[in-house]
């Protein structure tokens, strides 16, 4: 079924949604939503111990769309993963709320940070409304407040409820797939997001249609993004900022405006990547380390 | 003596022995289910106790049928002549099929969704219960109807131990060098495998989810 759900008019649709949330909670929100790396080492136990990310000092304001970008292996993944305590690191600390991730309770962290993977990670035997309503039944909310939420949530991401609620993963498309794990992931409307390459799997247009719908969607949400994407064109589009990591170190770290200007031999080699044709300026060379 | 008019003569018997039969089966199959998924989800959690589990079962998959008959005979509570004997070797034999597809069918989820999983904050048993189980059920499933026509087969030896069933016309058969007596426990043996064989393909069917 081409088109259900896949182009509508943004800003009929969005304009429609009421958020659930007012100015005052907006504030507080902005206020306890930051996550800081302090020295954060990370490495796997191996022999010798292979070390995934070391000395990251980063401070991830509130509200603010902060994009990790790198190449694959570069760490950021596990940056993500440090964030919600899927991994700890070995030594320095992980900040979230004010907290170490480390004297938080794993599962009521989790439970406040949103988190969508590339196809959404939806689960096959849930219908789109279960699956929707994954944290709001974990945390026990009265069902009545959970079909409220599931509707509100399918008309923010642009699915009809009437048609979608009942379907199971399966029955939609990549891109449709994709907005089902983002409401999932605002379900108990959580102040933190992490988004691993979440749209990394759609067709280029269908992707761009969701990166813009997306952008207009942080903007209003006011949530503290951590996004993670290899594609520097997705990085400009989306970010407050981007933040570019090189053999498990942070390299760069500028506004998108910014970025292309940093004089840096990764930056090149990524700003290389942006021009398709094949008579462009010579990229930058390989840098050695770049993988791990 | 014309093959089929045994049947004839002896319906009545043959179709008694082969409800003693599908109850010896039933029986063995619902403590089978009972002990093998339990243990499947528990080794998933302790993958230390997977090799031993797994190990365990197969050996006592490997003892031939008759010899694991004869060897429970002379042991105390479970052991002696008849339909309890018969259960606990159908039990055994049963287990390993059902215990290796819990556990595959719990230990081959898809990554993706055990991360998204643990991210959104559900603690290991939720994942168990809510995930990974519902998920297995297809496999799981698949591992009992194995196991099923493993036992209505199996069965048949367990009338050497005097527990009845389709195995008594087999022996009685061989024993009068007759066919048609073989054929009156074999026949609907084979019909029992077929048939459980394909209702349970068609609930299998039902369950995988796409």
């Amino acid at each position: 079924m081409p088109g259900n759900g896949e182009q509508y008019d943004v800003r009929s649709c969005f304009s429609m949604v009421s958020i659930e949330t007012t100015a005052n909670t907006n504030l507080l929100k902005l206020m306890e939503s930051t996550i800081q790396f302090r020295d954060a080492t990370y490495s796997v136990n191996r022999n010798p111990p292979l070390t995934v990310v070391s000395g990251i000092l980063l401070d991830v304001h509130a509200g603010e769309t902060l994009v990790l970008l790198g190449r694959s292996g570069s760490g950021k993944t596990t940056l993500l993963k440090l964030i919600n305590r899927l991994l700890e690191p070995q030594s320095g600390a992980v900040i979230v709320q004010g907290r170490p991730t480390t004297e938080w309770d794993p599962i009521s962290l989790r439970r406040r940070i949103g988190y969508v993977i590339q196809e959404g990670g939806l689960f096959p035997h849930f219908t789109v409304a279960e699956n929707i309503a994954l944290v709001p039944t974990l945390d026990k909310w009265d069902p009545p407040r959970t079909v409220a939420r599931v509707q509100e949530l399918l008309n923010l991401v642009g699915l009809d409820p009437k048609q979608f609620a009942d379907r199971r993963p399966y029955q939609l498309s990549g891109g449709q797939r994709q907005r089902v794990g983002v409401a999932r992931a605002l379900a108990a409307d959580p102040p933190i997001l992490l988004m691993d390459e979440p749209f990394g799997a759609l067709d280029p247009v269908t992707r761009s249609e969701i990166q813009r719908e997306f952008s207009e969607l942080a903007q209003r949400l006011g949530k503290t993004i951590v996004f993670v994407t290899h594609d520097l064109r997705e990085a400009r589009r989306l970010a407050t900022r981007i933040v570019l990591l090189q053999g498990g170190h942070i390299v760069a770290s500028a506004p998108p405006q910014d970025f292309l200007n940093i004089d840096h031999p990764e930056v090149r080699a990524f700003a290389a990547s942006l021009d398709p044709l094949p008579n462009a300026p010579p990229s930058a060379p390989e840098v050695p380390g770049a993988r791990v | 003596m014309n093959r089929w008019q045994f049947f004839v003569t002896h319906r009545a018997d043959i179709l008694q022995a082969t409800a003693t039969h599908l109850s010896l089966v039933a029986i063995s199959m619902l403590i089978a289910i009972a002990i093998a998924i339990p243990l499947g989800m528990f080794i998933v959690q302790r993958p230390a106790l997977r090799s031993i589990a797994l190990g365990v079962a197969s050996i006592f998959q490997t003892i031939p049928s008759l010899a694991l008959f004869g060897f429970l005979i002379p042991i105390p509570f479970i052991g002696g002549i008849g339909t309890r004997t018969a259960i606990v070797a159908l039990v055994l034999y049963a287990i390993l099929p059902i215990l290796r597809n819990t556990y595959v069918g719990l230990t081959g989820i898809d990554p993706a969704i055990l991360q998204a999983a643990e991210a959104m904050g559900m603690t290991s048993n939720q994942i168990l219960w809510r995930v990974r189980l519902p998920l297995a059920l297809s496999v799981i499933l698949a591992g009992i109807r194995t196991a099923t026509v493993i036992t209505i087969g199996v069965a048949t030896i367990a009338a050497a131990i005097g527990a009845g069933g389709l195995g008594t016309f087999i022996f009685r058969g061989v024993a009068m060098v007759s066919d048609a007596v073989i054929l009156a426990g074999a026949i609907p043996a084979a019909l029992l495998a077929i048939m459980a064989d394909a209702l349970l393909a068609l609930l299998e069917r039902h369950l995988k989810v796409t």
